[in-house]
């Protein structure tokens, strides 16, 4: 039997580790509805979440942090966008380069803040507060679970419905959604593709920098080197499966986050550890496979119905 | 046309220069912005390469590994694919050459033959999981492959610390290679060893491929215009995938050349990220298998001249990743001097029509 706090546990943890998943997977859906491939989600999640810590202990506040972290990937966003909309490089090189830059250029800023390589323990930085949801935290079993998380997850899950109505439901929203379409189109009426796919890109930033300062000062208290490890990558996988649809990309956030969480338990036990590590990359691997398969049946059904009502 | 290649090689000299001039100017800028003794580390950084013998060396040596994920990635893109592979096969690679060169006695030559040739059977085997996973189902392989290097490298640590591991050591490496296995050092006072020589054959060897046969021919013609080539008969998919095969095993025999040339011992922790630079180097070699040489040389200089600034001065060495991620930002600019090289085409446009002084300019 597998006692019950063990199962609160779980679930705990399983809505920790989906936070920054979600958060970044939320961005690249806004990037993917307006035709653009973020591959330096990585990079710039990597980026925020050190410059999250260094605004905060610069700063000596919260607030401080928010601005350089959010200031940090709106400015690594801004040079993607510029050179893959206006000096029209590749997007996969683009989101290659930001992902190198932000390696090298995260530990060469730490070593110059705090003269190591590998953590910034050394600092003293603010972290986002935990909340407890008034009514909910008394509940018995669901307090225990949906309560007393960081108050950037539950803005993470905020941001689930917020970018829902402003995809479905703003001009902006369907301007975006316009140039993901048919670009051609929407710039026969008149959209500025480039615009839109511009701030599109900006918007992303922002999220996946909120998801890389969680990893920092939610997740963790500090920022060590190379800390994202590809969730980045993931979350682009997550809004791949889940349509580049918000309710879709949570859905497969916590599908992938969930072998993330169960990599954490196993850790404890007798199972060699890179094998544990392993975990959520195959499981990534293994969900897009299921999914590639299940949408390549569609479309094939799809194709044989038309053929029929033709035949017919 | 010809006047019109003179004007495409011209323009992407051009961009060259752009990226590796704008990439020095950031060195100096970081250097001059936060080191306390800047012209230590500028004379360390350019001019430390050059000092010694053994230094020269380095740049030689710090080039090989980069040839063979340079010469994989020219491959895979030239296919129009995006696989992130070379990373990963490089890193399988050197697990493979580690298991026969510890523990399957055989006699020397032959050795390090089989080593490297598990090592490239291993890296194409790697390679082909998203090539598969695209041609069968469309699953985007910029995903599988960057999820699989992840796989990759917590794999061959934990084969190493379960299986290969050397118990005397404290930190993790493996149990000593047999020196029948080791791929000697082919010029006295350095390390720079024979598969440097492997790596200039394989870059003689592609370019034959991708210019000299049908084969690479079609993989052209694919990586250009996959509709084309669909519709003209070539087995698009065929091609896609054997590209990606070839490339893993290049990369995969890399990773074995590095591990046997350069170690005694398997001692990494995590991938050490050739396939990354290699990309960097693929751009700067404007995807020519030929010019993989001159640019991994460079490549190499740069990492040997970071290397020597860290250790002289108080600028860290992680400045040269910087500058790879910068110059593969300016060489991928398909647009950056667009304007002018369109002037020079409608220019010797001109000249050729006999139009020249009949046209104001305006």
């Amino acid at each position: 039997m597998i006692d019950y706090s063990f199962i609160v546990d779980f679930l705990f943890m399983w809505i920790r580790v989906a936070t920054p998943i979600l958060l970044t997977s939320l961005g690249a859906v806004i990037c993917e509805r307006t035709g653009v491939v973020n591959l330096g989600l990585d990079g710039i999640m990597l980026i925020s979440a050190l410059f999250g810590v260094l605004g905060s202990a610069w700063g000596g506040n919260l607030f401080w942090g928010l601005a350089a972290g959010v200031g940090a990937a709106l400015i690594v966003s801004g040079v993607f966008a510029y050179f893959h909309l206006m000096l029209k490089a590749n997007a996969v090189l683009c989101g290659t380069a930001v992902n190198t830059i932000a390696g090298g250029l995260t530990v060469f800023v730490l070593q110059l803040a705090t003269g190591e390589k590998g953590s910034s323990s050394s600092l003293k930085s603010f972290s986002f507060p935990a909340v407890n949801i008034p009514i909910i935290k008394d509940i018995p079993v669901l307090g225990d679970i949906l309560s007393g998380h960081n108050v950037i997850t539950y803005f993470a899950f905020l941001m689930v419905i917020v970018i829902t109505v402003f995809l479905y439901r703003t001009p902006m929203g369907l301007r975006m959604r316009a140039v993901g379409e048919n670009p051609s189109a929407a710039s026969s009426v008149g959209q500025n593709v480039v615009k839109i796919r511009f701030l599109a890109i900006l918007l992303c930033g922002v999220m996946a920098g909120m998801g890389g300062m969680y990893l920092s000062m939610g997740y963790l208290s500090m920022f060590t080197r190379d800390m994202v490890a590809g969730r980045g990558f993931i979350a682009l996988a997550a809004c791949a499966m889940g349509q580049a649809n918000p309710v879709g990309a949570l859905i497969s956030s916590m599908v992938f986050s969930f072998f993330d969480g169960l990599s954490n338990i196993l850790q404890l036990l007798q199972i060699p550890s890179e094998f544990v590590q392993m975990l959520p990359y195959g499981a990534t691997i293994l969900g897009l496979t299921v999914y590639s398969i299940q949408k390549q049946r569609q479309k094939n059904k799809k194709n044989k119905e038309i053929q029929q009502n033709v035949i017919k | 046309m010809d006047s019109n290649k003179r004007i495409h090689l011209i323009v992407d000299m051009a961009k060259l220069m752009i990226a590796i001039l704008v990439s020095c100017g950031l060195v100096t800028a970081i250097v001059l912005g936060t080191s306390s003794e800047p012209m230590n580390a500028f004379f360390s950084f350019f001019i430390g390469p050059f000092t010694s013998f053994r230094r020269i060396g380095n740049i030689v040596e710090a080039a090989s590994p980069l040839m063979f994920t340079a010469l994989a990635v020219i491959l895979i893109f030239g296919a129009g694919q995006f696989s992130m592979i070379a990373e990963g096969a490089f890193f399988i690679g050197t697990l493979g050459a580690m298991m026969v060169a510890t523990s399957v006695p055989l006699p020397t030559g032959i050795h390090s033959a089989v080593a490297l040739l598990v090592a490239a059977a291993m890296g194409a085997t790697v390679a082909l999981i998203p090539a598969l996973l695209k041609m069968k189902w469309q699953v985007s392989e910029v995903v599988t492959s960057l999820m699989l290097n992840y796989i990759v490298q917590f794999f061959s640590i934990y084969m190493v610390s379960y299986y290969f591991r050397e118990v005397s050591s404290s930190s993790l490496a493996s149990i000593a290679f047999l020196d029948t296995s080791l791929l000697p050092v082919i010029i006295g006072g350095t390390r720079i060893h024979a598969g440097i020589i492997l790596a200039v054959i394989l870059c003689l060897l592609i370019y034959f491929l991708l210019f000299r046969t049908t084969f690479g021919m079609k993989l052209r013609i694919v990586g250009n215009n996959p509709k084309f080539a669909n519709y003209s008969g070539i087995k698009v998919t065929g091609i896609m995938v054997a590209s990606q095969v070839i490339a893993g095993a290049l990369a995969g025999m890399g990773g074995g050349a590095e591990l046997l040339g350069m170690y005694t011992r398997f001692k990494w922790t995590s991938s050490p990220g050739y396939g990354w630079t290699g990309i960097a180097v693929a751009l700067l070699a404007r995807n020519n298998p030929l010019l993989v040489p001159l640019a991994a040389l460079f490549m190499g200089y740069l990492n040997v001249g970071a290397n020597i600034m860290a250790r002289n001065s108080d600028v860290s060495s992680e400045v040269v990743k910087i500058i790879q991620g910068v110059m593969i930002l300016m060489i991928a600019a398909e647009a950056l001097l667009k304007k002018w090289k369109q002037r020079m085409i409608v220019e010797a446009a001109k000249a050729e029509t006999g139009m020249k002084g009949d046209v104001v300019n305006d």
